[in-house]
């Protein structure tokens, strides 16, 4: 099938230094300083590995080959220059669902080959098994991240769509995609007689099944679960990769698909750890109460205290710190730059600043702390949950702008509820909260904020991006 | 013996990755994703391999298909992973 025109062991190396590379680049996005090296390291490997193969294989179609190079590298600039930082996440995500997707299309199209190739008239069982998994995991990544960005994007409802029935929706997919993957890997005698070789039909029959089970996956799955969604689906297109690589024998997508393997899955851990929910009550359980008003009612009639942004402003005078916990809702509102401008003013008045940033806060994980970066927040202001909680005693005032969920006390409090243990920013502890909503209404969880109603409370009622501005117009007049 | 080799080289990746990943700050998580995605851009090299190769009409389609997606999502992957760290850079400059 394929001839090489240098020996096997000269790209063997050549993809080994592709894999070094490709890890010294990882290596190199443990701090910001470096990330930037490390992001152009990662992708000389990966010109090294593609120049090397197309270079090395003697190929019988290369107009075909370099038209799609072409036709892919066009595409994908264009995404990348005009896309904003709001919508990094669905965009992450349609790159995603396009490695899976080309994940399964190669694993196919190597079947093709084995079965046009007409040498064997039954499929190796280890490629069949890799064909399988590539094409299960690919055709689940590249539909399941189109819903998904399709969510983030608001083209497709972002709601939890749920019915009756789901869960077996889900499961006969499932198990009709595993029996069909066993079919190519077994290939029963019993069909032998008519289907000798012809394991090709069963794999986009996989293919159809799997696709409809990522479908099915996240559409039922809410909007502000999608950083779990999206960190899951990059790990499966990375073990989509690994599982290629397993078809063709080829080391440089086992380490590559291995290694982001390894990264979605670390990250989609550390999303649920930070909402304290399993893996699997993201994915199947459901999320979200109905708004209890009367208990709402109970806890914040008469408690609630108004503010300014004039007496804000005097509050701000007189702070010697002061947190600001930014969330979803802030970039919703726009309003990032105009929080970032208040920082920037403060820090110029020796008013020491920094911002509370909760795992959760954006649409994928560290999409808040890109966001701010993308306003010039410098990176050593963002501090994490752990490294901020303790700080709020010494804190004079906290500015909680479009967040809710991540500030509610009932976290620790309440043994019961939908977020029951999840770990949040205690900002309670703080001298005096501003919270700048546009009203009481529930976050994602759907219950009360007891937050609103402490003394030390105080609502801005308004969008986060004009509250924002006024506050900042506001200081600037008097100082 | 392939197969046993393919996994020995899978199980020894996953443990080195997950001891490099675990360091990554929060602050870079999202370009660490979209970096680390633009690498699962490597079955390009899976996809070159059978659009080059030709040997039937449908399989080179689908290895052009694979192609184009592949490049999108490597292409893309590293670019919007530059853009976002060269943020963190400015930030840090100001």
């Amino acid at each position: 099938m394929m001839m090489e025109t240098l020996p096997e062991w000269v790209i063997q190396l050549a993809y080994l230094l592709a894999a070094v590379l490709f890890i010294q680049g990882m290596r190199d996005m443990t701090h910001p300083r470096t990330a930037t090296r490390g992001n152009f390291t990662s992708a000389m490997g990966m010109l090294l590995a593609v120049g090397v193969t197309v270079l090395w294989f003697e190929l019988v179609s290369p107009v075909v080959l370099i038209a799609g190079l072409v036709v892919g590298s066009v595409v994908g600039v264009g995404l990348a220059v005009r896309v904003e930082m709001t919508e990094m996440p669905q965009l992450v995500g349609v790159f995603n669902g396009f490695g899976g997707g080309a994940s399964a299309l190669v694993a196919g199209a190597e079947l093709i080959e084995f079965q046009t190739a007409g040498v064997v008239t039954s499929l190796p069982a280890e490629t069949a098994i890799a064909a399988a998994a590539s094409g299960l995991i690919g055709a689940v990544t590249f539909c399941g991240s189109l819903v998904a960005a399709g969510k983030l994007h608001g083209v497709v409802n972002g709601n939890a769509i749920r019915y009756t029935g789901e869960q077996v929706v889900k499961v006969a997919l499932f198990a009709i995609s595993i029996l069909l993957g066993a079919y190519l890997v077994v290939q029963p005698e019993l069909f032998a007689e008519y289907l000798q070789g012809e394991w090709v039909p069963a794999y986009w029959l996989l293919l159809g099944a799997a696709s409809l089970l990522g479908i099915a996956l996240v559409i039922s799955i809410g909007g502000a679960d999608m950083p779990v969604v999206i960190a899951l689906l990059n790990s499966y297109s990375g073990l989509a990769a690994a599982g290629t690589g397993f078809v063709l024998n080829n080391t440089a997508l086992i380490i590559a698909g291995t290694l982001v393997g390894a990264a979605g899955m670390i990250l989609t851990v550390i999303m649920c750890e930070s909402m304290n929910r399993s893996l699997s009550n993201v994915l199947f359980g459901g999320f979200g109460e109905e708004a209890d008003s009367e208990e709402m009612d109970d806890i914040y009639e008469g408690n609630i205290t108004e503010t300014s942004p004039e007496e804000i402003e005097m509050l701000l005078d007189v702070a010697n710190r002061v947190v600001i916990v930014p969330g979803y809702g802030m970039a919703v509102a726009q309003a990032q730059h105009a929080v970032a401008e208040l920082a920037e003013l403060l820090d110029e008045n020796d008013v020491e600043v920094e911002f509370g940033i909760h795992p959760v806060a954006g649409r994928m994980p560290g999409h808040m702390n890109v966001l701010l970066a993308d306003a010039d927040v410098p990176y050593d202001k963002m501090k994490e949950l752990e490294e901020i909680n303790p700080t709020f005693s010494q804190t004079d005032v906290v500015i909680v702008t479009g967040a809710n969920d991540v500030v509610n006390p009932q976290a620790n409090e309440s043994d019961s509820g939908p977020i029951a243990g999840m770990p949040v920013l205690n900002v309670g502890d703080a001298r005096t909260v501003i919270v700048n909503k546009r009203s009481l209404s529930p976050g994602f969880s759907g219950i009360a904020n007891p937050l609103f109603a402490q003394d030390n409370t105080n609502l801005l009622f308004g969008d986060a991006k004009d509250s924002m501005q006024e506050l900042v117009n506001n200081y600037k007049e008097n100082n | 013996m392939t197969l046993v080799f393919n996994l020995t080289l899978f199980v020894l990746t996953a443990f080195l990755g997950y001891s490099i990943i675990t360091k990554i700050p929060a602050n870079l998580h999202t370009p660490l994703m979209s970096g680390s995605n633009a690498i699962t851009g490597i079955t390009l090299v899976g996809a070159v391999v059978v659009a080059g190769s030709g040997s039937s009409r449908l399989a080179t389609a689908f290895g052009f298909l694979a192609v184009v997606m592949a490049t999108v999502n490597v292409v893309g992957g590293y670019l919007v992973s530059h853009k976002m760290l060269n943020q963190f850079h400015k930030g840090s400059e100001a």
